[in-house]
């Protein structure tokens, strides 16, 4: 039993990361010759054979037909005799810890990976050497700067290395540049200022426009603490530093902001307002509206025996009639199926409820509220706001929403632009109730009024259907007996 | 002429007459047909010894095969990326060997046989598509330009050339290469432009390989390529591409008229990418496989060796030596590339210019001090 080299799937055409082993042309045992082909893979670009680089006897095959392979991964093993044949691709043991594809720039659609021409995505995890001891790279950076090695005239491309089995590290300047980046985000988390400028770390943080700007502002990036992630410098640090409003942090000062990672709700938030924010086109109309009669009906209502105990607020009138109005325009409970380029209209209300909780944003969802009756939909209200307020909201009930109201108007404002909550055409936002002068019957009397704001998504919804849909909630608060109608 | 005519002659891909289902290309230059048998052309004649001849035949095998092995290491993972240039040798070594060493050639990133026939060590080609450096030779020492991988740009650097040797008195011709796809780009008309106002000892030498990456040429030109030569006014000449004497012929008929003052010549070798235009992509998703099998029976080097072999020029003594020949230059190519050193990070700063500047001899000192800064290694 000699030498046994495993090839491992290269890229074959700039930039893949993946392959599908189509056939294998050799089976175990049979003898291969250099530049034989092995097999048919194919890529998002093409269809083509992998020639052997050894000359050997196959002793298995990694991966069968049909199957996707990475790049970099062992696709077969050649035993190649006693001697080695020539290293190629994949010439490292057996043992060499399995490599991830594509590390550079990360997946692309179509299986592809952004990348310069050259090599491909990297194969291998970057080889980290750790930094220097501080005081050692201080005190190297105060020496005079070395001279560095000059490099070789020419790499000597014809003699035969002594020991050509090892193969060099690579420092392709992308990869270098990545590195680095990776190396300074760790260690900048310790503030530049304080130390000499210069020292410790070779230059500030900061994005190309940023570094112009400060430039064109004459701000001296390293005297300046980066508030982005990793000590970033900013353009907002930029132009604070350059209007004299920042206070540099001095040596014994506390530090006077407060760092939060970002995770959990507000992290899920975040992503949901961005994808929401960037995916569907909002238009937020508003509708001031004189509730007067409905807080005269709430009064009535919690007298009746079958509604006692249950809260009757603002709220659950204003859940009653979004559902209500949906009814007479189902368009605005539907969402944006972009993958089918289809929209999906419901035929059911599960009605979110946005609710502000010690961990932030919740939104649960009644489900089937146009089914409820009002004290059915009264009493899964506060339920659901309980349980969430308590967070131990469920994940099946925070999902499958179709429209959703939020309440700002517990908070004492009159209104706001919702943003969609995602996977949703409409969202509601309704104020604070409060006692206004009103022209009521030809004359200006105080009023009890409120604001609603409905955004939507336009790709859905435009804006005569959105107005109508308002226009209908604000008709059952300030005057419920339409209700009737519905 | 009206323009269906001009279509049909655009749309038929077959040069020569043997194929009788196809219209006749009478303008089209061939010493040697597709079935070995050496013919004579009115205008272009080649005087050619024997040794001449089986060297001729060295030079197709040898690249063909350089070719293939380069392939092969970039489908093992060793190269980036490859540009091959199988079923265009006989354009590129006809072109290469009607050189004089004097004179200068403006290459693409394709003509590996025209580096061949200068003397460029295939090595320090295939160093570029390592990713090891940006073309491995001297181009002042070999009169062979580093390659150029932006289309057509190297047809302006060419007549810049050409315009200086020319007012340096020099006796030197300059043979600028590039392909179909090229000459729909500004800079191969701009460069046209100024070598016919200047009258500039340049040739242009466009390896017509029908496909511009996947446009297929009657996309680009609804003229034959050599007859836009007569819009720049100065001559234009169809080569049987496949064809090395005629390739030859017409090239140093081409690079004689320039040394001697005549202006630029634009030369069309005819032929066919036998494989993908890089190893990025598939040429079975825009190319028909009748069209492959036709070419194939036009291929350069069978025709050549069977003239060689009828005519008892040479053996199978000579052809099996060839063959030697071409497993060393394989072998050599395949233990070469692989054991190929990466070159030091640094390198990237030293041949910008040809002077260091204060900028990048700043960037260049920043960048070891960094690399300094983690332990284990300066480089």
């Amino acid at each position: 039993m000699g030498a046994l080299k495993q090839f491992k799937l290269p890229d074959v055409g700039e930039g893949l990361t993946e392959g599908e082993i189509l056939q294998w042309l050799v089976a175990v045992g049979d003898p291969v010759t250099v530049n034989q082909p092995l097999c048919e893979v194919e890529t998002a670009k093409a269809a083509v054979e992998l020639p052997s680089p050894w000359a050997g006897t196959v002793t298995a095959l990694l991966h069968e037909a049909g199957e996707t392979v990475d790049v970099g991964t062992p696709i077969i093993t050649i035993d190649i005799g006693g001697e080695g044949g020539g290293g190629a691709a994949g010439e490292e043991p057996a043992d060499v810890a399995e490599p991830t594809a594509g590390l550079i720039g990360g997946a692309a659609p179509g299986g592809r990976t952004a990348v310069l021409v050259g090599y491909g995505p990297r194969t291998t995890e970057a080889r980290r050497r750790p930094r220097r001891s501080g005081a050692d790279a201080a005190a190297r950076a105060t020496a005079p700067a070395p001279r560095a090695e000059p490099a070789p005239a020419h790499p000597p491309l014809l003699s035969t290395a002594p020991d050509a089995t090892v193969k060099p590290v690579r420092h392709g300047g992308l990869e270098v540049g990545r590195q680095a980046e990776a190396h300074a985000l760790g260690e900048a988390a310790a503030p530049s200022v304080g130390a000499p400028p210069g020292q410790g770390r070779l230059r500030p943080l900061a994005k190309p426009p940023v570094r112009k700007l400060a430039k064109d502002l004459g701000v001296d990036l390293t005297t300046l603490t980066g508030s982005g992630a990793g000590g970033l410098i900013t353009r907002a640090d930029v132009q604070a530093a350059a209007s004299g409003a920042a206070v540099p942090v001095r040596a014994g000062e506390p530090v006077r902001e407060q760092r939060i990672p970002i995770k959990g709700v507000r992290k899920h938030t975040a992503a949901a307002m961005v994808a929401s924010a960037f995916t569907a086109p909002h238009v937020t109309e508003f509708l001031t509206v004189d509730v007067t009669r409905m807080m005269k009906l709430r009064t009535r209502l919690a007298a009746r025996p079958e509604l006692a105990g249950l809260k009757i607020s603002p709220l659950l009138f204003v859940a009653r009639a979004l559902v209500l109005a949906v009814r007479r325009h189902p368009m605005v409970n539907s969402s944006w199926d972009e993958a089918a380029q289809e929209i999906v209209v419901k035929d059911y209300v599960n009605l979110g409820i946005a609710a502000a909780t010690p961990r932030g944003l919740v939104v649960p969802t009644v489900k089937g509220a146009d089914r409820l009756s009002l004290a059915e939909l009264a009493g899964a209200l506060t339920e659901l706001t309980e349980t969430a307020r308590a967070g131990r909201t469920a994940p099946e009930d925070m999902s499958g929403g179709t429209i959703t109201v939020t309440n700002v108007g517990v908070f004492g404002v009159d209104s706001g632009t919702p943003i969609l909550n995602p996977g949703e055409a409409a969202i509601l936002a309704f104020g604070a109730v409060r006692e206004m002068p009103w022209v009521h019957k030809g004359k200006v009397k105080p009023r009890q009024v409120t604001q609603l704001a409905l955004s939507f998504d336009h790709r859905i919804i435009d804006g005569e259907l959105g107005s109508r849909f308002l226009a209908d909630v604000g008709t059952l608060l300030s005057d419920p007996g339409t209700a009737l109608a519905f | 002429m009206s323009l269906s005519s001009v279509t049909t002659e655009v749309v038929d891909p077959i040069p020569g007459a043997e194929a009788p289902h196809l219209p006749q290309q009478p303008d089209l230059v061939q010493l040697l047909t597709p079935e070995g048998e050496r013919v004579e052309h009115p205008e272009y004649s080649l005087s050619i010894s024997d040794d001449e001849l089986r060297g001729l035949y060295r030079d197709l095998v040898l690249v063909r095969r350089w070719d293939v092995e380069a392939t092969a290491l970039q489908r093992q993972g060793e190269l980036g990326i490859w540009a091959s240039l199988l079923g265009q040798e006989a354009a590129q070594i006809g072109a290469g060997r009607a050189l004089q060493p004097d004179d200068m050639a403006f290459p693409t990133y394709r003509e590996h046989g025209v580096a061949w026939t200068r003397g460029v060590d295939p090595l320090d080609v295939i160093s570029l598509f390592r990713g090891v450096d940006n073309g491995g030779w001297d181009p002042v020492a070999t009169h062979f330009n580093l390659y150029t991988v932006v289309i057509g740009a190297q047809t302006l650097h060419a007549t810049g050339y050409a315009m200086g040797v020319q007012r340096d008195g020099a006796e030197t011709a300059v043979l600028a290469f590039l392909g179909d796809g090229a000459t729909s780009q500004g800079e191969v008309n701009e460069s046209m432009i100024w070598a016919a106002s200047f009258s500039a000892p340049v040739v242009f030498f466009c390896q017509n390989n029908q496909y511009a990456i996947s446009v297929p040429l009657e996309r680009q030109s609804r003229v034959p390529l050599y007859q836009r030569a007569a819009g720049f006014g100065f001559p234009g000449v169809r080569v049987d591409g496949n064809d090395v004497l005629a390739v030859l012929a017409v090239t140093r008929a081409a690079l004689a008229a320039a040394r001697e003052g005549q202006g630029p010549t634009f030369i069309e070798a005819f032929t066919y990418r036998m494989g993908a235009h890089t190893t990025s992509d598939d040429p079975t998703r825009y190319r028909l496989a009748s069209e492959l099998e036709e070419w194939k029976l036009r291929d350069p080097i069978a025709r050549l060796k069977v003239h060689l072999s009828r005519s008892g020029i040479a053996d199978h003594h000579f052809f099996d030596s060839v063959e030697r020949a071409a497993d060393e230059l394989a072998t050599r190519i395949r233990s070469g590339t692989v054991e190929m050193p990466d070159p030091p990070a640094t390198a990237m700063f030293d041949s910008v210019y040809a002077e260091q500047t204060p900028h990048l001899a700043q960037q260049r000192a920043a960048f070891v001090a960094y690399h300094e800064s983690f332990e284990g290694g300066e480089r």
